[in-house]
């Protein structure tokens, strides 16, 4: 107990009371015109809601690798598991560069995306703001844009689902689910009533994990995501450039202003997660 | 519903799990399968369950004359009871009972009201009123075991097929367990099926025995018969204690703990008997152990009641004949 807290203290409470203390070195009036001003506004829309919509396609997809992992025996089984680490492993600004390479214009994966954008421009002159965004996509592919972030987010996400989930489905075990097959559920109910439930506290964890990760996210980020001001950037981005122009008042203002939404999400993940596990006991 | 097994076989890979097995399960019956670890006992009930499907060939699976290979699990109308319970753990054990009526399609589903009168019927029936609203970590393994047998009751299955009920729980509630079965089939009447590797509990338990060894069916038979005249040396000793005794007319015999009879030194017929010295002896409870020395190194087990010890006076170090009373 007594080492716990200490440990906590020295690791996280201290550095996060520094940033804090910075952070109120600056006037209220100067924290008002920073936190309300429209690009940090942009930004931080940006940031949570990209790093949200990356965190929930993480648990669709992470729940489909990871049940294909434990549930199938395939040749280079070892492999693929072994690759799911990667992210974890990569430098991100390494990660940043090579996404970029393959979802941009000239990229692999890319050049077909700004065909297929072309292509639906030309056919059907898309108006508004799903027009001004497949008007990016044909001209730069996947990078540069908000699809961009929104996919190395995805990226270096992904790992935490499946990590946090694997073991909890390999405890499952078949037992339960062909219990409900012979009472004649079939195997959608088995997947809906059964084993979901079961494995929504590991979801949820997962998601909190690579969420909070998405929104502190940065190398991998700012190569592909072309950092436009009111459009593509996000709000680790803009702390760096306030410290690169040595305002540090105002870089831990924003990273304070970050720290505490990020705390409430958290916070209200946790309460439902509380919930939802007890259901579970 | 009787059940009849016609040539099944099965192979995990190039492993054979079983060869060539077939059974009669009578009607209302409650019948053991009854073998060594890894004898093929889980998969055949499994087989017939359809929660696996025996290999490619003439073999066939008869519920009351009709072939059901090829029909899945939950189309059997088959009571599956796990070894290790298998209950849905965010369920309430009310909505564990219920399930297998829950799940069936909106146009067969009973009302409601119907389905919990139905799981409180079932809880009275394996004596767990009122624990309706528990979950199965709050539970007794003994309780857990009955919830699953609720559960698997609830959809009112023409068999019942049980993968070693007892095998989680202590020696007491084991037994405790086994003699509320047995009543509890009596009552019901149900066609059961039940895997064991206790011969105890096959023997006490089972209107028929199936004994299995090695992928194979070795003897099919009430207790009695298996246990009187086994067919194999096999079926002997794994039914229970049993020695090894070379009479003195050179000929080797199995025999039971209990068929041996004990006699004072003085006594010592060297035609019939053999001279033994005691080495230990267990008299707590109805029935006494002996563990004797034959003259030539052997140990034998010998069983005597209470009464026939104290009649006897012995004590460890004695010196005694023994004779091997052939059963009848
Ligand atoms: N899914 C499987 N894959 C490969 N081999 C299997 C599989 N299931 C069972 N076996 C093998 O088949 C044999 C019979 O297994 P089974 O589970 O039927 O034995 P059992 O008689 O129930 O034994 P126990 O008393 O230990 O439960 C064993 O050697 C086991 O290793
Ligand atoms: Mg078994």
């Amino acid at each position: 107990m007594g080492f716990t807290i200490a440990y906590l203290s020295l690791i996280i409470l201290i550095p996060l009371a520094a940033l804090f203390i910075k952070a109120a070195g600056l006037g209220w009036e100067e924290w008002k015109a920073i936190l309300v001003s429209p690009r940090i506004i942009a930004a931080t829309r940006l940031t949570f809601g990209l790093s949200a919509a990356a965190a929930g396609v993480s648990v669709v997809t992470g729940l489909l690798v990871t049940w294909v992992l434990v549930r199938y025996e395939f040749p280079g089984k070892r492999m693929l598991d072994a690759m799911v680490d990667l992210p974890f492993a990569l430098p991100t600004a390494v990660a940043g560069i090579t996404l970029t390479a393959i979802y941009g214009k000239e990229g692999w994966i890319g050049s077909h995306f700004a065909a297929a954008a072309t292509w639906v421009k030309e056919t059907w002159h898309p108006a508004g703001w799903i027009g001004e965004q497949i008007n990016t996509w044909a001209n730069f592919g996947a990078a540069y844009s908000s699809l961009g972030i929104f996919i190395a987010l995805t990226f270096i996400g992904f790992p935490f689902v499946v990590r946090t989930l694997q073991p909890v489905m390999e405890d499952l075990g078949k037992e339960i689910e062909e219990a409900a097959a012979t009472l004649g559920a079939g195997r959608w109910t088995v997947f809906r009533r059964v084993i979901l439930p079961l494995l929504v506290p590991a979801l949820i964890t997962g998601f909190t994990l690579a969420f909070a990760r998405a929104i502190g996210e940065y190398g991998s980020v700012i190569f592909i995501s072309g950092n436009l001001p009111m459009k593509t950037e996000i709000l680790p981005l803009l702390i760096v450039s306030q410290l690169e122009q040595f305002k540090y008042g105002a870089a831990a203002v924003i990273a304070s202003g970050m720290l505490i939404i990020s705390f409430v999400l958290l916070f209200i993940i946790n309460l439902l997660q509380r919930r939802l596990d007890w259901q579970n006991r | 519903m009787s059940i009849s097994i016609h040539s099944i076989n099965k192979t995990f890979g190039s492993y054979k799990a079983l060869e060539d097995v077939s059974l009669e399960v009578p009607n209302g019956s409650l019948t053991a399968l009854l073998g060594p670890s890894g004898s093929g006992k889980t998969t055949l009930l499994r087989i017939v369950a359809g929660l696996e499907f025996a290999d490619d060939g003439p073999g066939k699976i008869l519920f009351h004359g009709e072939n059901v290979v090829g029909i899945p699990a939950g189309k059997r109308s088959v009571g599956f009871v796990f070894q290790h319970y298998a209950l849905f753990r965010h369920m309430s054990v009310a909505d564990n009972i219920a399930f297998g009526l829950t799940v069936l399609p909106r146009s067969k589903r009973p009302a409601k009201s119907e389905i919990r009168d139905r799981v409180h019927e079932l809880l009275g029936l394996v004596k767990l009123d009122g624990l309706d609203k528990r979950r199965p970590h709050e539970l007794s393994g003994g309780q857990r075991q009955r919830v699953a047998l609720a559960r698997a009751l609830a959809i009112r299955p023409k068999v019942l097929l049980l993968d070693e009920p007892f095998g989680a729980l202590d020696a007491k509630v084991r037994k405790d367990l086994r003699r509320w079965l047995r009543v509890f089939h009596d009552e019901i009447n149900l066609t059961t099926l039940f895997v064991t590797h206790d011969q105890e509990e096959a023997l006490e338990l089972a209107d028929q025995v199936v004994v299995m060894r090695n992928a194979r069916i070795e003897q099919v038979g009430t207790p009695q018969e298996i246990y009187d005249r086994p067919r194999s040396p096999f079926v002997y000793e794994f039914l229970g204690n049993v020695n090894k005794l070379t009479e003195p007319n050179g000929v080797q015999r199995y025999i039971r703990p209990h068929e041996i009879e004990v006699l004072f030194a003085a006594e010592y017929d060297p035609t019939t008997d053999r001279m033994a010295k005691i080495q230990h002896l267990f008299s707590a409870g109805p029935v006494a152990t002996l563990g004797v020395r034959l003259d030539d190194g052997k140990f034998v087990d010998v069983e005597l009641s209470r009464k026939q010890l104290e009649d006897l006076g012995l004590s460890v170090g004695d010196e005694v004949a023994i004779r091997s009373n052939p059963p009848e």
